[in-house]
């Protein structure tokens, strides 16, 4: 049902066999399909619009290459901007006195606590930190306990269970813990909650004023449709988020939501969830992902043919 | 509700005062595909209002209620009530899905509705790799007053669901609801461990599991055509509940899916409480994806 982009141009593409530069009528034409390609990669439709726009501004009256179709060249211009609208990665920022705090939030369900424990590992092993890992999630069954045992799984120390302590309290201990432990970095994991929810947003709003984070990382499954624009809208206008960490990348979609997030939010995607297991995290790379939305793996070759 | 009123508003300065035209049905279109319909069905569901009403004078209303007539006309025929067949003791449910989609939790929900019925209900942890997704199961068991069959983490999940089944038939309960760790479609070691659960179901039953649901994430966009398609060819998934309604995601990807698979949505999740259940009604669904529910 859903073809890459290749598929989906090949017949407008045989049209364009013609050398030259790229008519305004090649261009609409070709651009009319990677619009329903973004779409059913899930690329939210405001994103796509302004995506579309520029890439026409962009693709009118360039020459062809010689080495190139017109087709494959509309690809290249595609593709080029979508890396750059992905913009790069970035680490984990820790430029704050320690113990640093990190808070990760997201929707239910997204990755939070699967999240903290791989960043945790990964500060742990590549940059010796010190970490302490604090469970705020008072609301789903067993969450706790969750996060304490991936702490066992991975040798990271994670705050004592108090049941009864809500959020805000807790995260005032774990931070108290990480002051008077000696802890680089205290990882909050917070509860699911839907953005559309004004009491627990306030509640994580008020963890941020108890914690000030260096880092707040929207936690976002890399499967979510059109919503990722409420998503990120919300998310980063009541609680302020620095980052953007994809999880289920290890899965078959196709991923528009990255681009939808990064564009609405305009915060760097910080790290992928690549697996169930703790060490499944990998730094961002943007041509993988345009690669990926667009539904061409040769995207790579063909752009350096190009 | 909060959630469309977004697809309310665009739709109402759509047509006040207007002719539906080109422009105007594409702005429809478009609005269809904020709620996930895809750019297909979208495009499709658009084409058969232009059918009717290209060219007229038309309310904001008039719109609303004709589209959603047209999307629940698509997905009236897969919504269908999850029934037990009352001749089995006990009538096996095995409840598959993508990672954090709501397995765990909708097993809770059904057992406590299972339960209100008179049903005597059992549950089996049959996630025995995710970290305390036993403890998690348990804690649903103790809220629903339901016996957990469980064993420690790291445990064969398929000989856990036997020894369930065989307690399940030796205590005659009227429903097993079985728990699997979540998994991605397009891994196909753990989809084959998925099938080696209903294998082993099937030494005991070969008639179960005799209702295989499938979760579904409302927040999900176009990736759920690729889990329905291939848990269904898997695990033969024959009913599927829609969760996290609540949210500001509207799932309008289930009017696709209703189209192509036919597959029976009994339920909707819409909160994360026991009572957090509704039966999946598709005029509610539809019109609630065009903005026209009052509550
Ligand atoms: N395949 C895959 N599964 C993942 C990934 N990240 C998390 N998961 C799985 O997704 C499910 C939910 O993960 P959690 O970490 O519990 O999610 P959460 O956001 O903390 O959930 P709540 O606390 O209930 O809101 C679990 O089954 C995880 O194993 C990933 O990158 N890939
Ligand atoms: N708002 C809302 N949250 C839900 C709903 N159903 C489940 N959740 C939440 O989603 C998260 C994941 O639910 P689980 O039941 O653990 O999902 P799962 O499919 O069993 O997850 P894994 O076993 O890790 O694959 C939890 O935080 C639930 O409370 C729903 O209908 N609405
Ligand atoms: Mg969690
Ligand atoms: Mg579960």
């Amino acid at each position: 049902m859903f073809e890459g982009l290749t598929g989906r141009l090949g017949d407008i593409f045989d049209k364009l066999r013609r050398r030259g530069a790229l008519s305004e009528e090649d261009v609409s034409a070709a651009l009319r399909e990677v619009r329903v390609a973004l779409l059913e990669a899930d690329v939210a439709l405001p994103v796509v619009k302004q995506f579309v726009a520029q890439v026409k501004e962009r693709a009118i009256g360039q020459e062809v290459l010689k080495s190139v179709t017109p087709g494959q060249q509309v690809i290249k211009i595609v593709h080029d901007n979508l890396v750059e609208m992905l913009g790069e990665g970035a680490d984990i920022n820790l430029n704050a006195a320690a113990p640093v705090p990190v808070l990760m939030v997201g929707l239910q369900g997204s990755g939070k606590t699967t999240s903290t424990a791989k960043i945790a590992l990964r500060l742990k092993t590549k940059e010796r930190k010190k970490v302490l890992m604090a469970s705020l999630d008072v609301r789903r069954p067993a969450a706790q306990e969750q996060l304490k045992i991936l702490g066992e799984q991975t040798g990271i120390a994670t705050l004592s269970i108090v049941p009864g302590q809500d959020p805000v309290a807790i995260a005032r201990r774990a931070m108290e813990t990480g002051r008077l432990e000696g802890y680089d970095v205290v990882m909050l994991d917070t509860a699911g909650r839907l953005s559309i929810d004004e009491e627990l947003m306030a509640e994580v709003a008020a963890v941020r004023d108890a914690t000030k984070p260096a880092e707040t990382l929207l936690v976002a499954d890399a499967m979510t449709g059109q919503d990722a624009v409420t998503v990120a809208t919300n998310f980063n206008d009541k609680v302020g988020i620095t980052g953007i960490v994809l999880t289920r990348i290890d899965g078959d979609a196709r991923g528009g939501a990255a681009l939808s997030m990064r564009q609405i939010t305009g915060k760097p995607i910080k790290l992928l969830g690549t697996g169930e297991k703790i060490d499944a995290l990998e730094p961002f790379h943007p041509d993988r992902i345009a690669g990926r939305i667009l539904g061409m793996g040769d995207v790579v070759s063909l752009v350096e043919k190009a | 509700s909060k959630s469309s009123s977004k697809l309310t508003d665009g739709i109402t300065s759509i047509f006040t005062k207007r002719k539906l035209d080109d422009e105007a049905l594409e702005e429809l279109e478009e609005l269809l595909i904020t709620a996930d319909l895809g750019p297909a069905t979208a495009a499709k569901v658009t084409a058969e209002l232009a059918r009717t009403r290209f060219g007229k004078e038309v309310s904001p209303e008039e719109v609303k209620s004709t589209l959603a007539a047209e999307v629940a006309k698509i997905v009236g025929p897969v919504a269908r009530p999850l029934l037990l067949d009352p001749a089995l003791k006990p009538h096996v449910i095995l409840v598959v899905g993508v990672n954090g989609t709501g397995k765990t939790t909708t097993i809770g929900k059904l057992a406590r509705q299972f339960k209100a019925e008179g049903k005597s209900v059992m549950l089996a942890a049959g996630d025995t790799f995710r970290a305390a997704a036993v403890s998690q199961l348990k804690i649903w068991g103790e809220r629903t007053g339901c016996p957990v069959v469980a064993r420690d983490t790291g445990a064969d999940a398929a000989g856990l669901a036997y020894e369930a089944l065989e307690r399940a038939r030796a205590e005659k309960v009227d429903v097993l609801l079985i728990d699997t760790a979540g998994r991605l479609q397009n891994k196909t070691g753990l989809m084959e461990e998925l099938r080696k659960i209903v294998r082993v179901i099937k030494k005991l039953d070969e008639t179960a599991p005799h209702t295989t649901l499938l979760t579904l994430d409302a927040t999900t966009g176009q990736n759920a055509h690729s889990q329905v398609e291939i848990f269904r060819d898997m695990v033969n998934v024959n009913g599927l509940i829609l969760t996290k309604l609540d949210g500001s995601a509207r799932g309008g990807v289930l009017v696709s899916l209703a189209e192509k698979f036919k597959i029976p949505v009994h339920a909707i999740g819409v909160g994360e409480g026991v009572y957090d259940l509704r039966p999946f009604d598709a005029d509610a669904f539809a019109k609630s994806l065009m903005g026209l529910n009052a509550e």
